[in-house]
């Protein structure tokens, strides 16, 4: 009877936490095996893909490359502005939400708690729905879009500028506050210095997120090359289509060289 | 004498003009984008009129019991393709991460490895749902395709970064006791970085989610195809429904996830 205390087996977890991985487990086979059981797939379309992929390709050759001065170009660069645009119209707005939502800027509870509603709200809404919304309200356009990108990246600047806040060191602040400085020198020499890094990073890994969403704001109308895709591909100009698609990739290549030239510049 | 060491000291805060300059060059671009886009006040309060009367004709959300069903099968149909594309997304994605981890592969398969991934990332999910419903068809499938192209471009790439941060001690021990490749891997490699895989996956399959309700705008199944139609129909209030509903979803699917992390932890 005395060897109970040493017979006792080691187990890795807790039977809580056992029961709960099965759970999970258990879940996740019966999540995917219901789900193809049920998902509408018709199997001759998949048979046929192949045959389609090589007709696609075959389509799209050769690439319309004396198409770009005509009508590539002035959408490609459009959407580099909305992009641009939207991202700074987003930045301006995300600050003072990012300065609300710190705790340690902001010491009131329910205006950080207002602050983050704020800003979850703007990230749990894709952009193309934000685009969708702004359609409507704006008319199709350059200027949707750019308040698309602007309203969905307010979520994600705002969140990781007041986690960066947060986390600001309280010696420089009380350091200031002791020599007696106003609030916006508290602000510039104080908090300033020491997200900035943070601020850059932030702004450019947006940046490049942005450059890449834009593309296919215009599918939904609001400005940029994915409204010309929408219309070549509408008119089956296949050929179109892929010197478009090469066109973006080329933008998204030099937007992440330039995003990963400036990092190494200025942080 | 020590009143001129003070005299002597520079300012406090120098101001730093290339980096006012930049500033007021980003001001000037914000002015000239904004004025190249016809981003003017005008159409902006124009916009807010339109604003209030849009908002006016979405409420209230449209809760009639036909467009109610037709939208759970859309929502039901999102919720199989985010399911079926990380399922096969994550599987597919652990053998390429592998390959193209350089620390434990070779160069000749490292780099097409790379460049596949890189291809995968490239495009935006719509794009790619683009592609496949020209090659699939309408439906479910091309939404399944594109999600999994786009899971393995993310999750491959992290899973790669992850395996060239392990310690390659383990590996070494592992490979000392005369273990085949299977068990290097299962023993010596997997363990280091299970727990940031289920991270990626769990993040992947709410990224998947979202943007699942999306890929319907092109044709390729979910509740972006019924959402898309109301919106161009001007259907506004059954358009607010969708909207509220996928915003339930998704915050459903954010509770989920910090449940798994918290269980992994």
């Amino acid at each position: 009877m005395t060897t109970a205390a040493i017979d006792r087996e080691w187990l890795r977890y807790t039977p809580g936490q056992r029961r709960a991985r099965f759970v999970l487990y258990f879940g996740l086979v019966f999540a995917i095996v219901v789900s193809l059981r049920t998902v509408q797939v018709i199997p001759e379309f998949l048979y046929d893909a192949p045959e389609q992929m090589a007709d696609l390709f075959k389509r799209m050759w050769p690439i319309a490359w004396s198409f770009y001065p005509k009508g590539v170009h002035d959408a490609l660069i459009e959407t580099l502005h909305i992009a641009t645009l939207g991202t700074i119209l987003a930045i301006i707005m995300a600050l003072p939400l990012g300065l609300l939502a710190a705790n340690n800027i902001t010491p009131n509870a329910w205006l950080n708690y207002f602050a983050r509603l704020m800003l979850v709200s703007s990230r749990s809404v894709n952009s193309l729905v934000w685009a969708l919304l702004f359609v409507a309200i704006f008319g199709p356009g350059a200027l949707a879009g750019t308040m698309a990108i602007a309203f969905r990246s307010i979520g994600f600047v705002g969140k990781l500028f007041g986690e960066a806040l947060e986390e600001a060191r309280p010696g420089p602040i009380e350091a200031l506050k002791a020599a007696g400085a106003p609030w916006l020198s508290i602000y510039v020499k104080g908090y300033w210095p020491q997200v900035e890094p943070a601020f850059w990073a932030i702004a450019l890994f947006r940046w490049d997120i942005s450059v890449r969403e834009s593309a296919v704001l215009g599918l939904v109308g609001a400005g940029g090359i994915g409204m010309a895709i929408d219309t070549a591909m509408n008119l089956f100009q296949w050929e179109r289509v892929a010197l478009m698609l090469v066109a973006i990739f080329s933008v998204v290549i030099v937007a992440e060289v330039v995003v990963t030239f400036i990092r190494k510049k200025i942080i | 004498m020590t009143s001129n060491t003070i005299q002597a000291r520079p300012p406090a805060f120098l101001p730093n003009w290339p980096a006012r300059l930049a500033w007021l060059a980003l001001a000037a671009y914000a002015f000239y984008a904004a004025s190249i886009l016809d981003v003017t006040w005008d159409r902006f309060v124009l916009g807010l009129e339109h604003g209030v009367k849009f908002i006016g004709r979405m409420l209230p959300p449209e809760v009639e019991a036909s467009k109610m069903a037709l939208m759970l099968r859309g929502l039901y149909e999102t919720l199989e393709i985010a399911v079926i594309s990380s399922a096969l997304g994550i599987a597919l994605s652990l053998p390429i991460g592998l390959f193209a981890a350089r620390n434990l592969m070779p160069a000749w398969i490292t780099w097409p490895m790379r460049f596949l991934i890189a291809l995968c990332r490239s495009f935006h999910q719509v794009i790619i749902a683009i592609l496949f419903v020209k090659a699939v068809g309408f439906g479910a499938l091309a939404g399944i395709l594109a999600l999994t192209v786009a899971s393995i471009g993310f999750i491959a790439k992290l899973f790669a970064e992850a395996i060239e941060e392990i310690s390659l001690k383990q590996v070494e021990a592992i490979r000392a006791t005369g273990a085949p490749f299977m068990n290097v891997i299962s023993y010596g490699v997997m363990p280091q970085v299970l727990s940031r895989f289920i991270g990626f996956a769990t993040y992947q399959f709410d990224s998947n989610l979202r943007n699942s309700t999306m890929v319907g705008i092109v044709g390729a199944g979910g509740i972006g195809g019924t959402m898309f139609a109301a919106f161009q129909k001007f259907d506004y209030d059954y358009l607010l429904t969708i909207l509220l509903a996928i915003i339930a979803m998704i915050m459903v699917s954010e509770a989920l996830q910090n449940w798994i992390k918290k269980l992994y932890q």
